[in-house]
Parts: structure tokens; C-alpha cells; sequence
């Protein structure tokens, strides 16, 4: 167990002074900010009213306040942030065969297995530091909206704001260790980051809608996609939403279930991951 | 004495292939053995092997009484395989410092390690802005920072510029005092001749002889100038020490162990027969080799200047 908490010290040494990790979690507050907050607030202050799917300038900045922390945080996990977690995923275990520091690492003392739970432990960490980050950003944004529009600034109960947290933080997470398992299996960051962006952005959302609308006989398949049960997820936690859902935002299969696929993925990732690196030859 | 590295029918196949073919390797402690073969012999896949990197296809091998990969061996084994591979985002000293966590090593040991390859000043500097040669050191730091017993290095001299070639052989003889043993791999002959006190020579998977250096380079004959030539003849045939004795234009030639090279002379002078030079008629590695795999001279050359 010290040899995993070794690892896993280590492991968050590397990622903090990791440019790229940076750029990733900006890029997630980016948009999160800017989807969520700048545009329904630029609508709003613009007055158009038909311009978010035809809500009324008062239930977009309903949208924007405090009271819908959980739902502007987490409702862009599903897509957005979740192909980023992938990216981060993919060059935190994919990088480690690019610049061959995989031999360095495996020379080291702890075991292969070790390395491996080190590094997703702290993948853990970092995934649920990012996401109290995004947290923190949204509640910021949200109350200065709320003082600036004299709008309530009440917050959503401690509850509601843990399971959000909680949500999250699997959703982001299942996506990381796809994105891990992939840089193990490929031994790279390149391909795994190619597939993997293609797969959440693109192929998910096309068997979704062939699932819904031409092809009922792929619904099975949808209800185990893993970017449809993150989007199950985070309907079941959110509540009822008085906009449009975002993206990916779906109730395709109920929480509960959505829960259990979400961390058999997590579960089955890191399985894959450890059986792939103690299997095969560091050439 | 237990072998430090102790290999037995060390074999790896790839399909049909066997990039390692039954290797028997025995390692001493606290000497430098030389791993000499040319690119492709394979002796980057049996120190993977040893390393636990690879898996063998079949034979067994032990690494200072463990087996090869596990945490007890990886804990006393330090190594440098096929180049340095460090994060470029991180400096020298981050990079051992990543190194130093993952094996519960003090903080303190890095700064040693950097003193002892010379990279104290630039430890601070990003690894991408190191010289070939200052990644290589960086490399030798890292096997250091455990403070093994065993240290595997594998062409540490790769890349370097003539003066960071004889820096890095000079490191290597330091670090093998003290009772540290140094596994090496080169296909640089004179560089093992140089530091090693015992080389396995490796040719397409294939061990062909272990050895220690002055045994393989020093096969050869005591060569005698000594007059006159018949007398000094017949007074060495007499000595049960010399294994045989002829004269080759003009000057004895002559096999017998280094040890009786005193006796033999003292022989001769009191035999009243002038002495003018006496020298053993040493081969450099290089010939050793070359007979041993039957390549050309011009390879050798090719060879040692890569």
C-alpha cells in the first residue's frame, strides 16, 4: 500500500508541472464558463428572448444563478469535459510510451501493478481537484450574476452540491481511464486521443440517434454507451431543467444503473490496464 | 563467491525468431563485465530480460539472488537501458525527484547523485535543453540514486563526442569501486577493453565466449630476443613451466603462463644468454572478436566508429 501511495505522490508531482494538464483544466473552466454563463448572460442582457430554443430572458438568467451550480457545472461532463478527461487519460498513460519513460518507471521498485493503481489514484485526485475547481468557478460566476441582477444568491443544499460533486468527479473519471486503457493497449498518446475523441464526439451521438429514431434494435447497445450513461447520470442529479438540457444531457437509462455501468467501466479500464502492462513485454 | 547475474539458457523468441538464443551468463560481484556485440546481437533484450522488461521464451535467470523484475532485485539494480528516457517538462533534478518517490529514496540522495555526474549547476534546467551527453549523465544519475549493488548500463557511450565518452568511462570505473558490480553493453570494442574486467561476447543471440579480458587478449606468446637464439632454445624446452617453445625470425616465441615469465628470463640469464626485450604478444580485443564471429577488419572499423 506505501508503494501505491509513493507512486501516486509522485505521479501528482509530474501532473502539477504538467503544462498540458493545465491547458486541459483551463480549457474545461473555458468552456464551462463560457456555455453555461457568458452566452445565456449575453442573451439575456441582449433581451433576445427566442434566443436559447425560445426561453424567456428571465428563465435564462434563472439558468445562470446559484441555484443551478450542479446543473451548469456538471451538465457539459458528459461531452465536452469528458473528451478532455480522455485526452488527459490518454497522455498521462500514453505519454509514458512516447518518451519511453515506461522502462524507467518499470525498473524502479514497486511492482507493475503498483505503478499502475499509483498513477490512477492519482488521476483520481486530480480529476476530483479539477472538478471542485469548475465548482468553484461556477459558484463565483453565478453570485456575481445573482448580486449584479439583484437575483437570490442561495446556493443549492450541501446534499445536492455532493452528489453533483460526486457525479462528476465518476463521470470524469470513467472517461480518463478509457482514455488510459487506450494509451496502455496502444502504447501511445496519438491514436488513443484520435479514437477516442472521434468516439464521444462523433460515433456515441450517431448510434444515440439511430437508436432513437431509425434503428430501436440498437437501444441495448445505446444503454451501455458510456457517454449515455454519464448523460444519465447527470439528469438524475440536476434537477428539472427550465432551459434546454446540454449536450449529452440524456434520460436514456435511470441513475441507478447509470451509476453501476459508469464504475463497471472505471473498474473494468483499470482491470484491462493492469493485465495489458504485466502481460506484455517494455520493448 | 554467488554470482551477482547468474543467466542459464536465456532465450527469447519472437515467432520463429530467437533474438536470444540459450545465453549463459555469470556476473561477480563488484567487477565490470563488458557485454560486447555488434547492433542486433541482442544484448539489449537479454539486459531487458534481466531488468524483468521482457519475459524469456525459455531458461532462468537470477539477479543478485532474485528473481529478475521483482521489487527485491529492481531495489538493489540500478540502469540505464537503450538511452535516457526522462519528462521533458520537467528539469533534471524533478525528474530524479519523480524517480527518488517512486523508490523511497531521500531527497538528499539527488543531490549527491547530480554531484557525482557533474550536473549540479544545470539540475535546474529543463531536460529538453540537455546535451546528449548531459542526458546520458542525467541517465547514470538515476541508476545511482538506489545506491545498488548492481548497475546496468546499456551503451552508456551511445552518441557521445569523444571527451563525454571518456567522462562516461571514467564514471563507470567510479562507480565500480566499492564493491559495486557493472554490467555494461557496448559494441565498442577498445571502450570494453578499456573498463571491463571480464566480457561476455555476443553475436546474433548467440554467446560466444566469457572471458575474462586479459585471458581473451592475452593468449597470446612471451616473444624473446634473446642470443644466441639455440641455447635460449634448448635451455626453455627444459623448463617444465614452458608449454612450447619455437624461433620465428629470429625471436623466441614462446607459451607459458604470465606467472613464469620471471622464472623464464632469470633461466636464460644465468644460462648466460643475452636478453634483450621480453614481451607478451597481446591481441586487442577487437582481433579476439573478429576471429570469434568471422567478420571482416573493415566491419571491426565500421564497428567502432558508430
Amino acid at each position: 500500500m506505501s508503494e501505491i501511495f509513493r507512486v501516486t505522490r509522485a505521479e501528482l508531482f509530474k501532473l502539477v508541472r504538467r503544462p498540458a494538464a493545465w491547458v486541459l483544466l483551463a480549457t474545461a473552466v473555458l468552456l464551462s464558463q463560457v456555455f453555461a454563463y457568458l452566452i445565456p448572460y449575453l442573451g439575456y442582457r441582449g433581451g433576445g428572448s427566442d434566443m436559447l430554443d425560445g426561453s424567456s430572458p428571465e428563465e435564462i438568467l434563472a439558468s445562470t444563478l446559484p441555484a443551478q451550480l450542479v446543473t451548469n457545472t456538471i451538465g457539459g461532463f458528459p461531452v465536452f469535459a469528458g473528451a478532455l478527461a480522455l485526452v488527459l487519460g490518454a497522455l498521462m498513460f500514453g505519454g509514458e510510451y512516447g518518451w519511453g519513460t515506461i522502462k524507467t518507471l518499470f525498473t524502479q521498485r514497486p511492482g507493475r501493478v503498483s505503478v499502475l493503481a499509483g498513477q490512477v489514484a492519482a488521476l483520481a485526485v486530480v480529476l476530483a481537484s479539477s472538478v471542485a475547481i469548475m465548482f468553484g468557478f461556477g459558484a463565483i460566476t453565478s453570485t456575481a450574476i445573482a448580486v449584479g441582477e439583484n437575483e437570490p444568491t442561495a446556493w443549492p443544499g450541501v446534499l445536492d452540491l455532493l452528489q453533483g460533486f460526486a457525479a462528476g468527479w465518476l463521470i470524469l473519471l470513467m472517461w480518463a481511464c478509457l482514455g488510459a486503457v487506450l494509451g496502455v493497449v496502444l502504447r501511445g498518446a496519438a491514436l488513443p486521443i484520435g479514437l477516442g475523441v472521434v468516439w464521444v464526439l462523433g460515433i456515441e451521438n450517431l448510434i444515440s440517434a439511430m437508436a432513437g429514431s431509425m434503428l430501436s434494435a440498437l437501444e441495448p447497445l445505446r444503454d451501455v454507451l458510456p457517454g449515455v450513461n454519464a448523460g444519465s447520470l447527470v439528469s438524475a442529479v440536476i434537477p428539472p431543467g427550465m432551459v434546454e438540457a446540454p449536450p449529452g444531457v440524456s434520460t436514456s437509462v435511470d441513475g441507478g444503473r447509470a451509476l453501476i455501468t459508469l464504475t463497471a467501466y472505471v473498474l473494468v479500464c483499470v482491470a484491462v490496464a493492469i493485465w495489458s502492462s504485466r502481460r506484455r513485454d517494455v520493448v | 563467491m554467488n554470482a551477482v547475474v547468474e543467466a542459464e539458457g536465456l532465450t527469447k523468441r519472437y515467432g520463429d525468431h530467437a533474438v536470444v538464443d540459450s545465453i549463459s551468463l555469470t556476473v561477480h560481484p563488484g567487477e565490470v563485465y563488458g557485454f560486447l556485440g555488434p547492433n542486433g546481437a541482442g544484448k539489449t533484450t537479454t539486459l531487458r530480460m534481466l531488468l524483468g522488461l521482457i519475459s524469456p521464451s525459455g531458461g532462468t535467470a537470477t539477479v543478485l539472488g532474485e528473481r529478475p523484475g521483482s521489487a527485491a532485485a529492481l531495489g538493489r539494480t540500478g540502469s540505464l537501458i537503450e538511452g535516457p528516457s526522462f519528462y521533458p517538462y520537467l528539469s533534471g533534478r524533478d525528474n530524479l525527484r519523480v524517480l527518488a518517490t517512486y523508490a523511497n529514496v531521500r531527497g538528499s540522495r539527488i543531490d549527491e547523485v547530480l554531484e557525482l555526474v557533474a550536473l549540479s549547476a544545470r539540475g535546474r534546467d529543463k531536460f529538453t535543453t540537455y546535451s546528449l551527453g548531459m542526458k546520458q549523465r542525467l541517465g547514470v544519475a538515476a541508476a545511482l540514486l538506489q545506491d545498488p549493488e548492481l548497475v546496468i548500463l546499456d551503451e552508456p557511450t551511445n552518441g557521445l563526442d569523444p571527451a563525454g565518452m571518456r567522462d562516461m568511462r571514467r564514471l563507470v570505473r567510479e562507480m565500480a569501486t566499492g564493491g559495486r558490480t557493472v554490467v555494461l553493453s557496448s559494441h565498442l570494442m577498445s571502450e570494453v577493453q578499456q573498463i571491463c574486467d571480464r566480457v561476455g561476447v555476443i553475436d546474433r543471440g548467440r554467446m560466444l565466449t566469457e572471458s575474462a579480458v586479459q585471458d581473451l587478449r592475452g593468449g597470446g606468446e612471451l616473444i624473446i630476443s634473446a642470443t644466441p637464439a639455440d641455447t635460449a632454445r634448448d635451455r626453455l624446452t627444459a623448463m617444465p613451466e614452458v608449454e612450447h617453445v619455437r624461433v620465428e625470425e629470429g625471436v623466441l616465441r614462446v607459451r607459458a603462463d604470465d606467472r613464469h615469465t620471471a622464472d623464464i628470463t632469470r633461466v636464460l640469464v644465468t644460462a648466460g644468454v643475452a636478453v634483450s626485450e621480453v614481451r607478451r604478444d597481446t591481441r586487442q580485443l577487437e582481433d579476439v572478436f573478429f576471429e570469434m564471429t568471422g567478420q571482416s577488419i573493415n566491419t571491426a572499423k565500421e564497428l567502432d566508429h558508430v
